[in-house]
């Protein structure tokens, strides 16, 4: 495979809170275009992963490379590169004094220094993208939890990342709500986008991902394609983790 | 003069008669402040409606102007229609009256927040409306006022220093007598200043004991972890 | 009774000691904001040494009378300092503005650490500078949580401003003491002074509640994220 394709590289991300190590040695590669997913049992550090990919966490071990230049210790040039890196969250954590339309601009405004025109502009794409511009002069608290999870997602875009990470989009959403957004997932990486998603929804990894990564005591226990993963009798635990979830769903 | 003899034989001397006399003016109002704060809140949220409008009226005019002005109006205008206090009853009177709208205040927030089973319980149990009130709202109240309360009370001890104001000789008046006579303005005020922030720290780390001891358990309030 | 004539007759005198009360108010809600809001930020995200020095700063100037205050500064520092030419109502403006920045500064500091969390990692995660996020995101919400707080300071230097009187600053209720003395009318001087000062008081206040409302944003302040 050829080595230009690998937007991400994640490299032996040890983590700790206090006494308790979260991550013990997590690696991987994503390809240009990817979709890769991560379940697997809560606390498990899924969510620090993402967070230590674009420092929000900074990992006490291991190093990122965004398109070969290194994330990790690139001290004040970490804006430039939580840029190229979009980031989804579970609670959305839109800016609750903008509307719609403003949170997407604001970082084009405010950190790619565009003009106000171009900004409304790409705002306003973004947002169709998602299906929100009839929204785009409502406040967050006038939207659905699937509306604005659908914002936060257009704010993410607007940024043109080389890759977005989302961090459990669907969990705080009822599951009426969950749909819309797991169809704008979908859409993305169908289109290309290069995507690493940490969630519980496994319709969603089967469908679109390229790959499922199990994570199990701060390691990636079990990985491989979706198909893979499901029919081949090797990865028990992961199986046993999807057969738990599935029974919970079912009640 | 000498720095020394100023300080111990003429300054402090002179500023510890005064402290006397502020701690007398605050030993009087302040028991006298708290229960006219009780009366008046009780008052606003149970009594008559007739006697509500007054503690209402009572807060408002209180709150709406300045003590200085009040005490004015004690001590100078009082006397034009017969009623002649001497300057610390004037003090007194008027710290009182601003002692206790403020305080009414804090306890009718208190007394709001206890929630509406307390009083229904009480009665179930046979209790008269007073009764409960006496037994279980306020106990209640005046403990989720402590924080109120004791601001005020902080505050108490500041604005007792407007007594100097209408010829009391206090603390700040003693300072400044001593000041005006040696020209010894910023040394005299800045340790005048150094015992108000002493009464106030010690009074700040005793509210803050109290508060412990009288928490009830598990009704810690959730306050935003300061990072200080 | 013949007050009425001698009231109108002082009443440009009385309404420039409004005027005077009004220029302390707002100077002192002028200054509070422009140290008080840097303060809260600074203990909010400073170092150490800076939440330090505003610590000591704000208990300074909360645990010292406004008497006090102004006493110290009049006679005491700013002769010292080489400032003894300013006028009374300068140094009282300057005393209440220092004073109110300390109180302020707590009031800003509540509301800044009120804003969710999550505002801040999110603004962050999209390359945002810390400064940048602070100046666009978390101040905006930060001060309209601020307001009602805010607004209850207005009360506070308001009656404050009275006690200038002790340094001789013009204001309202030196005016009216002038009136007393002069035209040997006590109560009804004193008790239109009162209502002036209460009409000025809950007058000040309805108008900032209505600023409140005007700038208010739907769903805002219950609970951000």
């Amino acid at each position: 495979m050829n080595d230009n394709d690998i937007v991400l590289r994640v490299e032996d991300i040890h983590k700790s809170f206090g006494e308790t190590e979260v991550l013990r040695g997590v690696s991987f590669d994503v390809r240009r275009g990817e979709t890769k997913v991560f379940i697997g049992p809560s606390g498990t550090g899924k969510s620090t992963l993402l967070r230590c990919i674009n420092q929000l966490t900074p990992p006490d071990h291991g190093r990122v490379w965004l398109d070969g230049e290194e994330v990790t210790n690139s001290g004040a040039r970490i804006n430039y590169f939580r840029q190229k890196i979009g980031m989804v969250f579970q609670n959305f954590f839109l800016f609750d004094h903008l509307t719609a339309v403003k949170n997407v601009e604001l970082a084009l405004l405010k950190v790619r220094g565009m003009g106000k025109a171009e900004a409304r502009e790409k705002a306003l794409t973004e947002l169709r993208q998602v299906g929100l511009e009839d929204w785009a002069d409502h406040y967050p608290a006038e939207l659905s939890g699937g509306q604005a999870q659908r914002v936060s997602i257009a704010r993410a875009l607007a940024m043109d990342p080389d890759v977005i990470l989302f961090d459990e989009p669907t969990s705080a959403l009822d599951p009426e709500l969950t749909r819309e957004v797991l169809e704008v997932m979908k859409k993305l990486a169908r289109n290309g986008m290069t995507m690493l998603v940490v969630t519980h929804e496994m319709g969603f990894a089967c469908s679109v991902a390229n790959e499922v990564l199990f994570m199990e005591n701060g390691v990636v226990a079990e990985q491989g394609s979706p198909d893979l993963l499901l029919h081949d009798p090797r990865f028990t635990r992961m199986k046993d983790f999807i057969g738990r979830i599935d029974s919970r769903m079912d009640d | 003069m000498d720095q020394a003899v100023f300080l111990f034989e003429i300054l402090l001397p002179a500023l510890m008669q005064g402290l006397i006399v502020t701690l007398q003016l605050i030993a009087c109002s302040a028991p006298f402040g708290l229960a006219l704060g009780i009366a008046v809140a009780v008052g606003r949220q149970y009594g008559h409606p007739v006697i509500s409008w007054l503690c209402k009226t009572y807060v408002f005019l209180i709150k709406g102007t300045p003590l200085l002005l009040l005490l004015f109006i004690l001590y100078f205008g009082l006397p034009s229609i017969g009623i002649t206090f001497t300057a610390f009853v004037a003090s007194v009177v008027g710290f009182i009256l601003c002692n206790g709208a403020y305080n009414a205040e804090y306890i009718r927030g208190a007394l709001i927040s206890i929630k509406e089973g307390q009083m229904v319980a009480a009665q179930a149990l046979g209790m008269t409306r007073w009764q409960a009130i006496r037994n279980v709202i306020l106990p209640q109240a005046l403990c989720r006022a402590i924080p109120g309360l004791s601001n005020e009370f902080i505050y108490l001890i500041k604005y007792s220093s407007l007594a100097y104001m209408i010829t009391v000789i206090e603390l700040s008046g003693a300072g400044k007598l001593v000041a005006t006579k040696y020209f010894t303005y910023t040394e005299s005020f800045a340790a005048v200043g150094i015992v108000y922030l002493v009464l106030v720290s010690i009074t700040t780390i005793a509210v803050t004991i109290l508060e412990k001891r009288v928490a009830v358990p598990g009704t810690a309030r959730a306050t935003p972890a300061a990072q200080l | 009774m013949d007050v009425l004539p001698i009231l109108i007759d002082w009443l440009p005198y009385l309404l420039s000691g409004v005027a005077s009360t009004l220029g302390l108010v707002l100077a002192a809600l002028g200054l509070g904001v422009l140290f008080g809001l840097p303060m809260a930020l600074g203990q909010v995200y400073g170092a150490r040494p800076i939440r330090w020095a505003v610590g000591i700063y704000v208990w300074f100037f909360r645990g010292l009378p406004i008497l006090v205050l102004l006493f110290l500064f009049w006679f005491g520092i700013f002769p010292a300092i080489g400032l003894g030419h300013l006028s009374a109502f300068v140094v009282g403006a300057v005393v209440l503005g220092l004073r109110g920045a300390a109180y302020q500064s707590q009031i800003f500091r509540g509301a800044v650490q009120s804003v969710g969390e999550g505002q801040m990692i999110a603004a962050r995660s999209l390359g945002m500078s810390r400064l940048t996020a602070i100046r666009s995101v978390i101040l905006p919400q930060a001060m309209r949580i601020a307001l009602p707080g805010w607004s209850n300071e207005y009360p506070n230097i308001l009656t404050d401003s009275a006690v200038c009187y002790a340094i001789g600053v013009v204001e309202l209720l030196t005016i009216t003491s002038r009136m007393v003395t002069q035209t040997h009318i006590t109560m009804p001087v004193y008790l239109a002074t009162a209502g002036i000062f209460i009409v000025l008081n809950y007058g000040g206040l309805k108008l900032l509640h209505r600023l409140e409302a005007r700038i208010a944003i739907p769903g805002f302040g219950t609970g951000a994220m």
